[in-house]
């Protein structure tokens, strides 16, 4: 757009209050200063374009892409689809569910123990992270090394991999959910801890300070002046940490640590490929419903605003 | 310093029924709620064999772990591993990228006040789902089988993961922006692509550049892991040392990927401030 008509656009017309039209030098000025700053963003934005098409171009490098091959073998990740809908008969899985779904009590014992996991897991590291996380915001924190260490114990429990954890733990609390709980309670610890005290960083101080007032001690200042502020934010992350944990507990059986995990993997190394869709289906509606399911319990406890 | 007068709560009842009588079934149901998770939770730590004994066990294996972790030494792999952190970085800045270009036009089509119809919107929204239910480190074995071992198939692997859930984020973006401005464009005679470029793109890009820029940097942990199945990076190395219990390399590589992903945080840190200013990161 001509930045002059931006200036002097809305004034030239007919309008019913008289406006004063600003003398021509002044408004070659303001042009002109308009001009600068446009092109100064436009430059900023272009070089950072610029950076980022590097820093692409250098991850292509890095990162051993090669188009080619994804173009010859991109029939394969279609014909993988293909293959998984196929039984051994040579039939469509869904004209015989039965045949497909053989195994669907083994499956579903194991898709419970998933849930259990993700729900012992997230219950575990929530309040863990409940207790955590008033040490870590900035505004809260009753003293700055503490707040410091406490943060980096959380960003150090949310870095690592839940499934690296799960990998240690499996050595070191033998095979089995027991590892894989403990991994996500650790992982949803540090993942929820920063989450939280960054609600209460955003928290308003005013009841803080006018509990303090009051003569009230560190611990009374969090349960009566933050807790009640935070409490349907907490509680909405807990719901959305629970949604990804099903998902992470679902992959844990994968280095041993318990759920369906370990039976998916068999199948895909074994190319049991009705298999492998009968469980990934099976996965996907259960986050499917756990997914709705929260969506809706977060809705129905906190209204609408909570939920974005 | 003078006593707070007694307050005469009678009048105070009276004048605030909706605080002190609260029917029975809101007064119960935070303590319900609670005494049911903690049943399930109780349920769930007999059921998965958690025992103390088991538990102080594997504590005191855990502590032995940890000691013999210490110092963390790369032994002679040092250019090894340095090489397996680059692949891992590149590995979460592409397919972020190529999750964020693809989902963009689909999660429009995901958004309700970009499309009104809900047959429309349904599918979308359930493949977006469907995509999201399976993990990544599953994309990475399927994409495995397609491209062959290595990094490739990683960053294939975490930009369809990533697909899905940059799908239903910008479409909540979208669903939460100011309606008025597209309506003010629809008003002046704008067409419909107009209401998106101009009425609702400049309200969602500063949020949808910061989601872009904490899923990179939370990539760079998921781009640890999907080396474990073999999709290159760092997760390779990683999982290899912890099979062969070389416990002196593995706290190595762990802060390694630890020291990585604490520069990205920095500096995607740095760049939300810069693109989008304080307010809208929090």
């Amino acid at each position: 757009m001509d930045p002059a008509l931006s200036l002097t656009g809305t004034l030239l017309r007919p309008m019913t209050t008289a406006v004063s039209i600003l003398p021509e030098q002044q408004l070659a000025v303001l042009n002109a200063a308009y001009r600068q700053a446009v092109a100064r963003r436009r430059l900023r934005v272009l070089v950072g374009a610029a950076i980022f098409a590097a820093a692409l171009l250098l991850a292509a490098i890095g990162a051993e892409v090669n188009l080619r091959t994804l173009f010859t073998y991109f029939g394969n990740f279609l014909s993988y689809f293909d293959r998984i809908f196929t039984l051994e008969n040579g039939q469509r899985v869904w004209t015989d569910a039965g045949e497909w779904f053989w195994g669907w009590r083994k499956w579903l014992r194991m898709l419970g123990e998933t849930l259990l996991i993700s729900y012992v897991g997230t219950l575990i590291g929530a309040t863990l992270a409940f207790c955590l996380n008033f040490f870590a915001a900035e505004n809260t924190s009753p003293a700055p090394w503490l707040g410091f260490v406490v943060r980096r114990l959380l960003e150090f429990a949310r870095t690592v991999p839940g499934i690296v954890f799960a990998l240690i733990f499996v050595i070191a609390f033998g095979l089995g959910p027991m590892a894989g709980v403990l991994a996500i309670a650790i992982h949803s610890t540090g993942a929820l801890g920063k989450l939280l005290s960054e609600i209460v960083e955003n928290a308003d101080m005013k009841p803080v300070e006018g509990i303090r007032s009051t003569g009230a001690s560190w611990l009374s200042c969090m349960r009566f002046a933050i807790v009640p502020q935070v409490t349907a934010g907490y509680a909405s992350y807990a719901l959305l940490r629970f949604e990804i944990n099903v998902r992470e507990a679902s992959v844990m059986g994968f280095v041993g640590a318990g759920g369906i995990g370990q039976e998916l993997v068999v199948a895909i190394r074994k190319f049991y490929y009705s298999d492998v869709s009968a469980i990934l289906l099976t996965i996907i509606v259960t986050v499917f419903i756990i997914d709705i399911s929260t969506g809706w319990l977060r809705g129905r406890l906190f209204g609408r605003e909570a939920r974005t | 310093m003078t006593k707070p007068q007694a307050v005469d709560t009678r009048e105070l009842r009276a004048r605030y029924p909706d605080v002190f009588d609260r029917p029975a079934s809101a007064r119960l149901a935070t303590p319900a709620m609670i005494i049911a998770a903690f049943a399930i939770l109780v349920y769930g730590l007999v059921d998965l064999d958690f025992s103390p004994s088991r538990f102080f066990a594997g504590l005191s294996q855990l502590g032995w772990i940890t000691l013999m972790m210490i110092p963390p030494d790369p032994g002679s792999s040092l250019p090894v591993y340095l090489k397996a952190l680059g692949e891992t970085l590149s590995i979460a800045l592409l397919g972020t990228t190529l999750a964020a270009v693809f989902a963009l036009p689909v999660s429009l089509l995901a958004a309700r006040n970009v499309v009104p119809s809900k047959l429309l919107r349904f599918p979308v929204r359930r493949f977006l789902d469907s995509i999201r239910g399976v993990d990544t480190l599953i994309w990475a074995l399927v994409w495995i089988n397609v491209v062959g071992l290595g990094p490739f198939a990683g960053v294939l692997a975490i930009a369809v993961s990533d697909f899905g859930a940059f799908g239903k984020l910008f479409s909540e973006a979208i669903e939460g922006a100011d309606q008025k401005q597209v309506e003010g464009i629809r008003a002046s005679g704008g067409s419909a692509l107009h209401e998106i470029r101009f009425g609702l793109l400049p309200q969602v890009l500063p949020v949808i550049a910061g989601q872009v820029l904490y899923f990179i940097e939370s990539n760079t942990r998921s781009a640890t892991i999907i080396g474990i199945v073999g999709a290159g990076g760092i997760g390779l190395q990683l999982a290899e040392q912890i099979r062969v219990l070389e416990w002196q390399k593995v706290s190595f590589l762990i802060l390694m990927t630890l020291v990585a992903v604490a520069a990205i945080d920095f500096i995607s840190g740095k760049l939300r401030f810069a693109i989008i200013g304080r307010r809208a990161v929090a």
